[in-house]
Parts: structure tokens; sequence; C-alpha cells
């Protein structure tokens, strides 16, 4: 379900840095405010393209809770010029922003199913304001199962909100790391290992995974390998959006856009160029 | 002995293996539990046991001289730690430590080698129970070396 865009999506709006929260070294999470005006609507699994004036424009996912009418969230992690330069940025600061686009994680869709969800590092940014929501109408659901992969222990996105969350007794949270020193108390493997593990019913669940698209390759085969259906695993991609309306063709994969058909795209529909190197 | 053969029967690994093999196995078999931080094995040790965790969790780890110890996976209830024991010289790569109490059924290397070479009906049924594992492994193995969380 896409919900539709601000009326001129290619103008972006002037916002306001509220709050910055360093989240690792090289990631923050910045809530930003429109300097005038309301936020827009937004649904889990969706993006804005912000742009650091001057440097250049990021498609970055929601990774805020719904519930919060006044701010958009997001986390953004410093690997290149444009990210680095919104990272930089200070309370107070502006940016500019356009969206929100994209589709959305089936939240609703999924009520009355077990739920996965499967986050490999940065890949937990997207999925947060899906858990936001499921935890919200907790009752609506069967198991809720969180598994997420990290590099180490200390690259460990939303620590501190996992430990709260690992504290309800009606979501059952799993963390692996890929490699750890002896403090580490916790497992220790790929993330796709963990599934096997989990206790949910593979024919009424639905799965929602983030990540490295390489990790998503090993997850989706763990996921059927356990038996949940290929038409209800839910990955976000990942491609080179620049215009984020389906215009300018950057993000194609296949036949489709990442920016206008995803980023949340249901497996079976990309099935057949998942792995497709050329694609 | 029934009780180590029933234990197995409900084991992951041995699920669905016949009763006739269950019990050519259990002949090799025996109970362990390890302390927290106690080790099962070190590396460069005779590998002359495998171990089916019953519960508890394991560490596998490599040292490198004047490093910390490198945990590469952890292994929990119905996973197999080791598998040197099936491949000449019979010597372990790693490090194996409880990171809590942890039983196991520890099953006799060379014992279970023998009863093989004697039974290539159950020397197969072993290879297809193994042959996945390692294959996982190798998998997941190659996941970790890919790096993927780090930066391109």
């Amino acid at each position: 379900m896409a919900v539709p865009p601000l009326p001129d999506p290619l103008v972006p709006q002037v916002y306001r840095v509220e709050q910055v929260r360093r989240e690792l070294s090289d990631t923050v999470t910045l809530e930003l405010k429109p300097r005038s005006g309301s936020r827009p609507a937004f649904e889990a699994g969706q993006f804005n393209m912000l742009y650091a004036f001057g440097v250049g424009e990021v498609p970055i996912s929601m990774s805020g809770d719904r519930a919060n009418k006044a701010a958009f969230v997001h986390t953004v992690r410093d690997v290149g010029a444009i990210s680095g330069a919104i990272a930089k940025l200070e309370v107070g600061a502006t940016i500019g922003l356009r969206g929100p686009f994209g589709t959305t994680w089936p939240v609703s869709a999924a009520e009355g199913s077990d739920i996965v969800i499967v986050a490999g590092g940065l890949g937990l940014a997207p999925l947060r304001p899906a858990i936001y929501d499921i935890l919200a109408n907790r009752g609506r659901y069967g198991r809720v199962v969180i598994l997420l992969g990290s590099r180490n222990p200390d690259d460990m996105l939303y620590r501190h909100e996992l430990e709260q969350w690992r504290q309800r007794l009606d979501v059952d949270i799993e963390v692996t790391v890929d490699h750890a020193n002896v403090d580490w108390h916790g497992h220790v493997g790929v993330v796709p290992a963990l599934i096997p593990r989990a206790e949910f019913d593979p024919h009424d669940t639905v799965a929602l995974v983030c990540g490295p698209e390489v990790m998503m390759r090993f997850t989706v085969s763990a996921l059927r390998d356990a038996g949940v259906p290929i038409d209800r695993i839910y990955l976000s991609m990942e491609r080179n959006m620049k215009c984020a309306i389906g215009f300018c063709g950057h993000c194609q994969f296949g036949p489709t856009f990442v920016c206008k058909d995803g980023p949340v795209m249901r497996f079976d529909r990309i099935a057949d160029i998942f792995t497709t190197r050329e694609v | 002995m029934e009780g180590l053969e029933h234990i197995l029967s409900e084991h992951a690994f041995f699920e669905g293996i016949s009763a006739e093999n269950r019990q050519l196995v259990s002949g090799c078999a025996r109970y362990h539990s390890f302390n927290a931080g106690q080790y099962l094995f070190r590396e460069g040790e005779l590998a002359n046991e495998f171990f089916l965790i019953r519960h508890g969790k394991v560490a596998l780890e490599i040292v490198a001289p004047g490093q910390a110890p490198i945990i590469f996976a952890t292994l929990g209830e119905g996973e197999i730690v080791g598998a040197s024991w099936l491949v000449p010289p019979y010597r372990w790569t790693f490090d194996a430590r409880a990171v809590e109490f942890t039983r196991a059924i520890g099953i006799d290397a060379a014992c279970l080698r023998g009863k093989c070479e004697a039974d290539h009906h159950l020397g197969y049924e072993m290879m297809k129970r193994f042959l996945p594992i390692l294959v996982q492994r190798l998998h997941a193995t190659r996941l970790q070396i890919l790096d993927v969380y780090g930066k391109r």
C-alpha cells in the first residue's frame, strides 16, 4: 500500500534538526521537524529523500515511531559525502526533505499471523517503525520474533531499545554477532542461523527482512527451509534512488523501480531476479 | 545404556535414526557436563570425542598470539560440537568452551569410526547427518567472511 506523496514531490521542504542522538561511532539518529506546517503522514517501510544543502540528496528510510506526529526520525550512517554531511548536522541546522515515498511493510495485512522480523546491521532502522506498530497492537498478532545480526557487540544499533523490548514477555528477541571476544555471552554466528531455532508457525507467518542484500539472500533461504511460503516474505531493497518517483530510472531493478515499487517488495515478485548478477 | 539411547533418540541430530543404529552409536556414548568457563577441548588436542549438546551453550574460539580469543560461533541445544574427529589427523583446530553450564553426550570417535568401517550403512547414515551441518557451517562462514555489515 503506497501513501500519496506531497503534491510536488520534487520540491524539498525545509526541516529543522530538533535532536541528534549518536547511535554508533559513524551513525546518528536525527529528529527532523518541518519549519512550517505539519509532518506528512507515513507508513512503516517508507523513505524520505534527505538533502544536505550544497552537497546532495540521499534516500533514508523512516526509523521512528509513527505515533510521533511532530517529526520524522532518520538513522543515518556516514558512508559517503552526502550521508557524512547529514550525519554531522547539529541541533538547529536545516535540511531539505522530500517524501514520504515508496511501499510499506504489510503491518496491517499481517494481523492474525506470526511475525518474524530479521534485521542485519543498520537494517534494523527501516524495520523499527514496523516493530513500534506491531508492539503497539501486540494483541492482533500471533508470535512475534525479532532476530538481529550485527558485526560485533559494539556495532549493535538501538541497543538500549533492544534491551527494553527483550524485557517484554510477549516478544522473542534473539541477537547474534559475527564475532565477539570472550566478554560476550550471547550468540555468535550469522543471523539466518537463528531462524531454525526460533519458534513460529511457518505456514502462518509473515517475515519482514532488511539488511545487506547478501544477508537477505541467506535469510530468505533459511526462511524457505523453515517452510515460510515465498509470498509471505517481504524484503526492503536498496538501489541507487534519485528522483524517488519512478521518473529517472536510476533505481531500476528488473521490471520494477525500487523507489516506487519498493523499497518493500514481496519476495515471490522478485524471486526470479533476486540473485541475478546483471540486474 | 537405555538412558543414553533414549537421550540420543530425542536429540535433533539423531532424529529418525533406526533403533539398530542408535544402539550402535549409544555403545560409544557417555554423559558429560561442563561448568561455565570449562573447555570441552583445546586446539591441537586429539579429536577423540565429539559432543551433542543437550542444553547449555558452547563457544568456539580461535586464539592468535598476543590477542584476546575471538569467538566465531556459539552452539546450543540440539547442535553438534566438532567434526575434526572425522578427518585425519583427528586434531581439534579451535577451542570449545562452555559459556554456561552445559550438558552433553560425548561420542567416542575411535569407537564410532570403527563401527562405521565395519558397517557402511551406519557410516553412510552418519555421513548424511554430518554433511548438511558441515555445508551449513561453510555457508555461514562464507557470510561471516564477507563482513556484510562493514562499510563498503
